[in-house]
């Protein structure tokens, strides 16, 4: 077991711990071009713990991860392996030193052995050097068992489930003579009976004294394997201290960067005060959403002029959802119709057509065409329009752009300028630009003030608000908690690729929210009795870590 | 300021999600995952074995229709004549694996015959360094620009294809030189003489294959080249040494090519300057053809041994034939790419479990 | 003194000669300082001559690289380009018969099959543009050699003779063509819908996806294109040399074509269609291979100058990408 320690600041010196630090960080920071990844990052991760790494989306944990298992080298800080002052070139010296790790996605290969991906870069050879193949796949056949996994070690990857591969990982991971396993969101393609037999080889770790350092987003598996706790937000620091001291409530709010206290309902951000005359029939209506391991039947609707904000922790299937909408994600099953007309074999084009548009979350990699000027990135979409008999109508285009480069004010040298020279705000009102400029029904926005200063930030919330007045039906996704309790009309809470509640009227408020967010399984009855708080400003208390947490959440 | 209690009104529209199914209901449910599909199982043997059987049907067919196709001497001429781009493709075999591709080989293999035809007048010994150093250096540098300097491989070996040329002519006052290996050498019997009826060119292709196949599939280096190509990601995150490997395998298809041009100088017994254009293509066709994914990551180089011998089957079908052009061969390895290309990637494509 | 003129606002014209300079102008640069040098140094080069002759000569090249940039402008690569060019020359002489008009279109019409094959594995196979290419470039050229019979066939038509031949206002026919085409590309490129949907794609696929943008179509389309053209380019050599030669004509144009568009400073991995660019590539290129065989430099030196610039072209390239 951990010990019971109280939580040390880490920006102290080597603080007392009964079980000796095995890896530390120190001071570390990473820039990225544009990006502060981490900021001044201390750490301390002691033998035998099982330590949880959290954190929203750009938060800095995959960089953190990335710095320690020598994939990213820090600008600045040390790292430390029991007490050694480590420099990791690359991943491989990482690996020698004892850090092994799994990552989220599957990194074996996928047309290889089974046997072959536990033992590439080290495989048992026999006397004349030549890798011998029958103690390798004896060795790896007696490993895998000890995960309760029964393959032919021969089988390539591949040809296996993906809960089965991230096993083989596992196995992987283990065999190497390690000191320290990260963990990078290992449950997120697990089966439940394949969760219970991952904790069980986290238990074999412990018992051997193995630091596990585990990220994910999932409260119940956090309470229930880990010890101690450390809290990423924007690249910095903000808590390490034992699991059991804190509730969920406490982490969430952590996580997201608030107060554990209701704040007024309007006020901070660019929202007007009033909502919006919701139509009665939805415009768009979504039933069953199924996608395997990311949305699970998930159903909303949303009507001309409100603002519908769409909730859940990172890993959730907010984009998801909004992709699927958009037809830019292929779905196993589920409905789209849009003002009472179904969509059948959605694609991204046949959406826009019917007026549906998407602004993704990753702006750089889905949203801007970085060599093409700021015109030409407004009227993308839109260029057909603007065509006569496939010949490009400048003075058509010069118009629209004008008219939206007015409207949302994009500050830019001229509409030629190159929109990778631009600041993110005015790049995001590009965007904006582009899927305004054709005349939507249905604006899905996926985080559409991440990563944007304040100023474009402000006006991009004042145009949301601006646009459902005006009659559209937005969908807002926002890791912003106050940005989406301000800004919309109503929340629907998604949570493991399901919707987890809805919160509407004035129900929209951060504490409902966080509650909604924080809560645990089982899903489908106590949901509703949960997102029902009892009265008071701090959480309510909840089920502390070590105690039976029941079921997994379905996904 | 707002009071909690407000979510107790009686508006509450906290929606239980639609199905809970916990335990993985349909869309978790994968019960082949753990078994080998006879589809699979199918795709995997034509994949591995398909241009093994389609050798043997077309010799045994091709022996019943044209007797003069199955004698002795038919038989020496195809394996003696395949002998060379065998070698060459077994180079490129494992440069394929790792994801890569080597345009320059062609080159390399004539610039390998004419080096080893002129220095043959100082012995066998300076016949086979002089051309292995100067083809070795050229794969080492391929494989720099691309490893290192992170270029695109058909760029720069497109490149190395016009430099090794260019370095082939001025060595050969503009290809007008023939060099001519010195009768009765020791270099010359390397490409003409023969144990029980073997050519040496063909023992020491025979050697080499058995040599690459061991590497490829017993060793770690072997090993390292499958992950590099089957993910260049995960090999460099399994800490496995990505950029040495390809630089490796850039120098072995440089050697290879060279040591087969050398080979082939003293069997000709001199370094024709014309040779070797266009033999990339069908270096990269056998490997293909024999099983070898051309992005990357499996293969064999038996299979390679098996596409090599049927291309050279049918190229001798074709002359046998008579009435056929000899261009038909080019034809038919282009059918056979395309059809063998596109069934690998839905192959593929089925696999895909998520 | 010069200033710093990295964070100079609004688009950056005056930056410092670095690799970005370089791909932006030095190809323009490339070639002024290979005229001034021939101007001074060779003897008869500068005469209206040896320019028409070198123009006639880099006009194949010229087209063949216009349909390359625009498939290297959706980061693909088209290997097949000059087997279809030995396709087109073979084809030319067997429809000669029914006049120049029809054997032209039989002729077109094949490099537009082969590049709806190769479009069609690379935006619905789904398969990477290289390998995709592949198997035409293997095969192209045997197919036009079994249509050829294998045989090198002289040309008796006066039409396409006078095709390679001919002049207009004193400016060979030929270079007319390719002035004519790059043009049109120019305008295609800058001015079509369909022009500006291949830079977007080239640019960022996802994006361009998720604009609702036909991808598929756009990208087969390049490729038809691309056939298209080295077909043209294969007529017109075939006229020039006044006669079909599927053995050896469009030998290596792959390489030539995509050095033109490399050096021309169209990046490969896609997003940008450089047209003047290209021509004046192609255009370095033969003045190049033209200065060193004028100074007595023989072949074989061209040909690894050749090399040596495709190298320096992508690498400098390549920092621009990593920037």
């Amino acid at each position: 077991m951990a010990p019971p320690e109280a939580a040390a600041p880490a920006t102290a010196g080597p603080e007392p711990a009964t079980a000796p630090a095995v890896l530390e960080a120190r001071g570390v920071s990473k820039r990225f071009p544009g990006v502060v990844a981490l900021d001044d990052v201390s750490f301390t991760l002691r033998a035998g713990e099982t330590h949880a790494l959290v954190g929203e989306n750009g938060a800095g944990k995959s960089t953190l991860i990335k710095v320690l298992t020598g994939v990213h080298r820090p600008d600045s800080g040390e790292l430390l392996l029991a007490g050694r002052q480590m420099h990791f070139a690359r991943p491989f010296e990482a690996q020698q030193a004892g850090i092994s790790t799994i990552y989220q996605e599957v990194n074996l290969v996928p047309l290889m052995s089974v046997a072959r991906n536990i033992f590439l870069g080290r495989e048992p050879t026999s006397r004349l050097g030549l890798i011998d193949f029958a103690r390798m796949h004896r060795e790896a056949a007696g490993l895998l068992a000890g995960f309760g996994v029964r393959v032919d070690p021969r089988r390539p990857l591949h040809t296996l489930g993906v809960g089965t591969q991230q096993m083989v990982a596992l196995a992987r991971a283990v065999s190497v003579e390690a000191r320290v396993v990260v963990m990078d969101e290992p449950t997120s393609s697990l089966e439940p009976r394949e969760v219970e037999t991952l904790f069980r080889v986290i238990g074999d770790l412990r018992r051997q004294n193995i630091a596990v350092l585990y990220v994910s987003h999932r409260m119940d598996e956090l309470y229930r394997i880990c010890d101690r706790v450390t809290v990423l937000r924007d690249g910095r620091h903000i808590h390490t201290g034992d699991l059991a001291d804190i509730d969920r409530m406490q982490l969430v709010s952590m996580m997201l960067g608030r107060e554990v206290t209701e704040v007024r309902r309007h006020g901070v951000t660019a929202f007007g005060d009033e909502g919006h005359d919701v139509a009665r029939t939805p415009v768009l209506t979504a039933t069953g959403l199924t996608r395997r391991h990311q949305l699970d039947a998930v159903g909303l609707e949303l009507h001309a002029g409100e603002v519908l904000g769409l909730g859940g922790l990172l890993g959730s299937g907010r984009s998801e959802t909004a992709k699927a909408l958009a037809g830019a994600l292929a779905l196993d099953a589920g409905e789209i119709t849009v003002a009472g007309r179904p969509m059948r074999r959605t694609t991204s084009a046949r959406a826009i057509r019917a007026g549906i548009s998407l602004l993704p979350e990753d702006r750089k990699a889905e949203g801007i065409v970085p060599g093409l000027s700021v015109r030409e990135n407004i009227v993308l979409a839109a260029m057909p329009r603007l065509s006569r008999a496939g010949i490009v109508s400048r003075r058509r285009q010069d118009r629209i752009v004008d008219i939206f480069m007015k409207r949302l004010r994009i500050k830019a040298s001229s509409p030629e300028q190159q929109v990778g020279e631009l600041s993110g705000g005015n790049q995001q009102k590009v965007l904006l630009a582009r899927w305004l400029c054709l005349e939507p029904k249905v604006l899905l926005l996926d985080e559409p003030t991440r990563g944007i200063d304040v100023g474009a930030k402000a006006e991009v919330q004042a145009l949301i608000d601006e646009l459902a007045q005006e009659g559209l039906a937005v969908l807002l996704i926002s890791s912003d908690i106050e940005e989406l309790v301000e800004g919309s009309d109503r929340i629907v809470v998604l949570r493991g690729g399901a919707v987890a509640g809805e919160l509407t009227g004035d129900q929209v408020g951060e504490s409902t929210l966080l509650q909604v967010l924080a809560d645990h399984a089982p899903p489908a009855a106590a949901d509703a009795a949960d997102a029902v708080p009892g009265p008071g400003t701090e959480a309510a208390p909840h089920i502390p870590a070590g105690a039976p947490a029941g079921k997994e959440d379905p996904r | 300021m707002k009071p909690l209690s407000a979510p107790a009104s009686p508006k509450t529209a906290t929606r239980p999600p639609a199905a809970p199914a916990p335990d993985g209901g349909p869309i978790d449910k994968d019960p082949a995952a753990e078994r080998p599909t006879s589809g699979e199982r199918l795709a995997s043997l034509v994949q591995r074995q398909g241009v093994l059987a389609v050798l043997v049907l077309v010799v045994v067919v091709s022996s019943f229709v044209y007797p003069s196709f199955a004698t002795v001497d038919n038989a020496r001429g195809v394996t003696v004549q395949a002998a060379f781009p065998a070698v060459v493709a077994l180079g490129m075999t494992l440069v394929i694996i790792t994801g890569g591709i080597d345009l320059s080989v062609g080159s390399v293999f004539a610039l390998g015959g004419v080096l080893a035809a002129w220095a043959s007048q100082w012995g066998l010994l300076p016949a086979l360094l002089l051309p292995l150093a100067v083809c070795g250096a050229i794969g080492a540098l391929n494989g720099l620009l691309i490893a290192r300097a992170g270029m695109a491989p058909f760029i720069v070996t497109l490149a190395s294809l016009l430099a090794a040329r260019g370095l082939l002519l001025a060595i050969t006052d503009e290809g007008a030189t023939t060099y001519l290996v010195p009768k009765e050498s020791a270099f010359a019997d390397l490409g003409q003489g023969s144990v029980w009826g073997f050519g040496y060119p063909i023992l020491i292709a025979l050697v080499l294959f058995g040599l690459g196949g061991l590497v490829l599939q017993r060793t770690s280096f072997g090993q390292t080249l499958f992950a590099v190509g089957g993910s260049a990601d995960a090999a460099t995150l399994m800490g496995l040494p990505v950029a040495r490997a390809k630089v490796l395998v850039y120098l072995f298809s440089g050697l290879l090519a060279g040591l087969a041009g050398a080979i082939n100088a003293a069997r000709l017994s001199s370094g024709v300057t014309i040779i070797g254009v266009g033999m990339e293509l069908d270096a990269i066709s056998a490997v293909v053809i024999g099983g070898t994914l051309l992005i990357g990551g499996a293969g064999s180089v038996s299979g390679t041994l098996w596409g090599v011998l049927l291309l050279a089957v049918i190229q001798n079908l074709i002359n046998q034939i008579g009435s056929l052009n000899s261009s038909y061969q080019s034809v038919v390895s282009g059918g056979f790419l395309i059809v063998v290309v596109v069934a690998q990637r839905y192959l593929a494509r089925s696999r895909r479990t998520t | 003194m010069t200033t710093q003129a990295t964070v100079a606002p609004g688009r950056a014209l005056s930056r410092l000669p670095g690799p970005a300079w370089f791909q932006e102008y030095g190809v323009y640069a490339a070639v002024a300082a290979l005229l001034v040098f021939n101007a001074a140094f060779t003897e008869h080069f500068l005469t209206v001559d040896n320019l028409r002759t070198q123009l006639v000569q880099v006009a194949p090249v010229v087209i063949v690289a216009l349909g390359m940039a625009l498939v290297i402008g959706t980061e693909g690569v088209d290997l097949s380009v000059g087997s279809t060019m030995a396709l087109a020359a073979a084809l030319l002489p067997l429809y000669l018969g029914y006049g120049l008009v029809p054997a032209l279109l039989v002729a077109v019409l094949a490099g537009a099959v082969v590049g709806a094959v190769n479009g069609t594995l690379v935006s619905v196979v789904g398969l990477q543009p290289i390998v995709a290419t592949l198997a035409l470039f293997v095969g192209g050229r045997g197919l036009a050699l079994v249509v050829a019979d294998g045989q090198l066939k002289q040309i008796a038509n006066p039409d396409l003779l006078a095709l390679g031949t001919g002049s207009f206002l004193g400016i060979p026919l030929v270079v007319l063509i390719a002035g004519a085409l790059a043009l049109a590309v120019a305008f295609l490129v800058h001015r079509t819908t369909f022009g500006r949907q291949v830079v977007a794609i080239g640019g960022n696929r996802p994006a361009a996806a998720l604009a609702g943008l036909p991808v598929k179509r756009v990208l087969t389309g390049v490729y038809v294109l691309c056939g298209v053209f080295a077909a043209l380019a294969g007529v017109l050599a075939t006229a020039r040399l006044t006669a079909s030669d599927p053995s050896s004509l469009g030998n290596l144009m792959e390489l030539s074509a995509i050095t033109a568009v490399v050096v021309g400073g169209t990046p490969l991995s896609g997003g940008s269609v450089r047209v003047l660019g290209t021509v004046a590539g192609a255009l370095l290129m033969q003045l190049l291979r033209a200065t060193l065989v004028k100074h007595d430099l023989p072949d074989s030196t061209a040909q690894m100058a050749q090399a040596a610039i495709i190298l320096a072209a992508v690498y400098v390239a390549r920092e621009r990408r990593s920037r």
